[in-house]
């Protein structure tokens, strides 16, 4: 147990019910290629590792310190961009995706860090704008500069030998599962997902984590007591850009492609505020849970809505929807139900079935 | 508005044309470009001034405003549609009555819509800046969807009427007569807003909530009341930007509001939350900035723009007209 709790950072699930999901998902999630064989379901195993890490480190931000940023994708595109152009650049090896995420994790600590100084000094509010503001300007400009960013089409390239299809370690298929690059590549997130994960428990249940939630309950006092409230909140808003950005990076390794739809548009950034809002804000489970909701939802609710769609060809009003196009128009209204009825999520009510009161929202 | 007129930024607009003259060159081109910015510092302004004024009364800050924007130009488009033949004349005076009904019908439309989104929308949050931003994106995400609904999620085409077409010649620059329509329409909708604010009651009423609302509410009076009201007439008028914005581009697209949000959160920021003369010297500011850097550098326009907000914030750090108690 003790070892667990260092891990955990003594963070415990605190519901049985709670630590029996968590349980069950990093088996399942350990275990998935086993135990879901098919490329798609590999595919949605290795999307949700991705959306862990990228909701829990927004959740860093919107959880923990109370503050809004709508350049999160931004930050998930640099990873991914970073991995993808240093790729195409010099071919796919370990030497490109180092050199390619270094950079893109400079990147983002410099414009996260120029970001927050500017806009956090004056009012937390000024950073919801002006991170919305710089992360339209981005997309633009990524798309814009296409001899570099492949523009609108994006980049397909090489990874290193070791985690493509092609690549296979053993002869003979272990459980009806051939031991390819792409099994290694899927274990390498996994295990990437578990220490990222691991090591945001540790800055959130650390003396600097408790100083954030100490700013989002009440920044006043927090000042009074003698607490820089704009290093702390720049603080946090660059450690949750660089995970990020490794998200970002994790992505673009598993997928081998990247362009703007994929990793920098508003759709996704809109995603990961659901995952936050609906796996219950400011406990990084959330994050985990809310992700495995969303991603089941999005990969499979779509074709639930297709057939309602056609169900109601009759009305073609019902029909037009229900589109599966109109998909996000769902996620809307479930993202503002949410907001109003379900303030703290799924961990919330597992933590206190009773009371609906969950951590105060700054005013 | 204010009884010491800061004069400062009022010199920043001149400064900035100013600035662009020797870098674009020609002065046929600097003049075209001038206008452009001029006009479309106006629509923006409309639409900013809303804003502005629901933040300063109540603390409510609205990411779904974009949405009022895209809904008044697909509503133009309905009834500019639907006027065919009165856009087709080659007479102005039947040109203007189509365009004025298409703006009368999208602010009433807007301005409804504005209504229902402050009570369904708006009202269960108040107070709670996370709450609110979260539930106004959210409301934006629907509103925009439920457009993609109704018009459908291919962009539309908004022609221009025939009579507002073409340029006047001015010496060697030509000026479009819809960009002269738009400072015109500009200068009436803020010349009718600043008397509203500075020469009647319920304009004293808003000034005086924004300055100090528990003051006003400890006299006896019903922000609260006074706040739907302006809600509703913020949404109106992003309505009305909206049909001017899609006429100016001359295409409507559903995430045209998204796309207009960020410009209008700039002019605010640099105006100052709360402040009606300082959306309109950020609007122009934000205006001119767009079409000289869309002329000079294409590439970096928005950028520019945020470069332009960072400067301004960087001189002074609430805006250039801090309101007070902030």
């Amino acid at each position: 147990m003790n070892t667990l709790g260092r891990i955990l950072s003594n963070d415990w699930p605190r519901s049985r019910l709670l630590a029996v999901l968590l349980l069950a998902l990093l088996g399942a999630l350990a275990l998935a290629p086993f135990l879901f064989p098919g490329v798609k379901a590999l595919n949605v195993a290795a999307k949700i590792l991705v959306f862990i890490v990228l909701a829990a480190s927004f959740d860093l931000l919107l959880g923990y310190t109370g503050i809004v940023s709508f350049a999160h994708t931004m930050f998930f595109g640099i990873g991914a961009y970073g991995v993808a152009i240093a790729s195409t650049r010099m071919g796919g090896g370990w030497a490109a995706l180092g050199v390619g995420l270094s950079l893109a994790l400079l990147l983002s600590l410099v414009l996260a860090l120029a970001i927050g100084l500017f806009s956090l000094r004056v009012r937390a509010i000024f950073f919801a704008m002006i991170t919305l503001a710089v992360a339209a300007a981005f997309q633009t400009l990524a798309s814009q500069l296409s001899d570099f960013t492949g523009g609108e089409d994006g980049l397909t390239f090489k990874v290193p030998a070791v985690l493509s299809p092609a690549f296979e370690w053993a002869e003979e298929p272990f459980l009806g599962v051939s031991l390819d690059g792409r099994l290694l590549c899927y274990y390498l997130l996994f295990v990437l997902t578990v220490v990222l994960l691991a090591a945001l428990l540790r800055i959130v249940n650390s003396p600097f984590g408790r100083v954030l939630q100490a700013i989002r309950e009440n920044e006043f006092r927090a000042e009074a007591i003698g607490y820089r409230v704009v290093v702390y909140r720049t603080t946090s808003s660059v450690l949750s850009a660089l995970f990020a950005c490794v998200a970002g990076a994790m992505l673009a390794l598993w997928l081998r492609y990247n362009g703007p739809d994929t990793s920098l548009s508003f759709e996704v950034m809109m995603d990961v505020l659901l995952i936050v809002v609906i796996g219950g804000m400011g406990t990084l489970y959330g994050a985990a849970i809310g992700a495995v909701l969303f991603v089941l939802a999005q990969s499979y609710l779509q074709d639930l809505l297709r057939l309602g769609s056609d169900a109601a060809a009759g009305w073609p009003w019902l029909a037009a929807l229900l589109s599966p196009d109109r998909w996000l128009l769902w996620l809307g209204l479930l993202f503002v139900l949410s907001v109003y009825y379900f303030p703290t999520g799924v961990v919330g009510r597992l933590r206190s079935p009773r009371t609906r009161s969950g951590p105060h929202t700054p005013t | 508005m204010q009884r010491d007129l800061d004069w400062k930024p009022l010199l920043l607009v001149p400064a900035l044309a100013a600035l662009a003259l020797p870098l674009v060159g020609s002065s046929s081109t600097w003049l075209t470009l001038t206008v452009a910015g001029l006009a479309m510092g106006m629509i923006i302004f409309i639409i900013a001034s809303g804003l502005t004024l629901v933040f300063g009364l109540m603390d409510v800050l609205n990411f779904g405003h974009g949405v009022f924007i895209a809904l008044g130009a697909f509503v133009a488009t309905s009834v500019l549609g639907g006027m065919s033949d009165w856009t087709a004349s080659e007479q102005l005076w039947r040109n203007l009555v189509a365009v004025f009904s298409a703006m009368l019908v999208a602010m009433a439309v807007a301005g409804a819509v504005g209504l229902a989104f402050e009570r369904c929308i708006v009202r269960p949050v108040y107070g709670q800046h996370l709450k609110q931003i979260l539930i106004t994106m959210g409301g934006m995400i629907i509103g925009e969807e439920l457009i993609k609904v109704i018009w459908g999620p291919q962009q539309i085409p908004l022609p221009m009427p025939q009579a507002l077409r073409g340029a006047l010649p001015l010496g060697d620059a030509s000026i479009e007569k819809y960009r002269l329509l738009a400072v015109a329409v500009g200068l009436v909708v803020f010349a009718a807003l600043a008397w509203t604010l500075s020469r009647t009651k319920i304009g004293l009423l808003v000034r005086a909530g924004v300055q100090d609302r528990e003051m006003v509410e400890s006299l006896g009076y019903r922000i609260r009341r006074l706040f739907v009201g302006v809600f509703a007439v913020g949404s109106a008028l992003a309505g009305l930007g909206g049909v001017m914005w899609g006429l100016y581009q001359q295409n409507v697209v559903p995430q045209m509001g998204a796309q207009v949000n960020v410009l209008i959160f700039i002019v605010i920021i640099i105006g100052g939350l709360g402040s009606t003369g300082g959306a309109l010297i950020g609007a122009l500011l934000v205006g001119l900035m767009a079409n000289y850097t869309g002329f000079l550098l294409p590439k970096l326009a928005l950028f520019s723009n945020i470069a332009l907000m960072v400067a301004i914030l960087l001189w002074r750090p609430q805006g250039v007209y801090p309101v007070a108690q902030r």
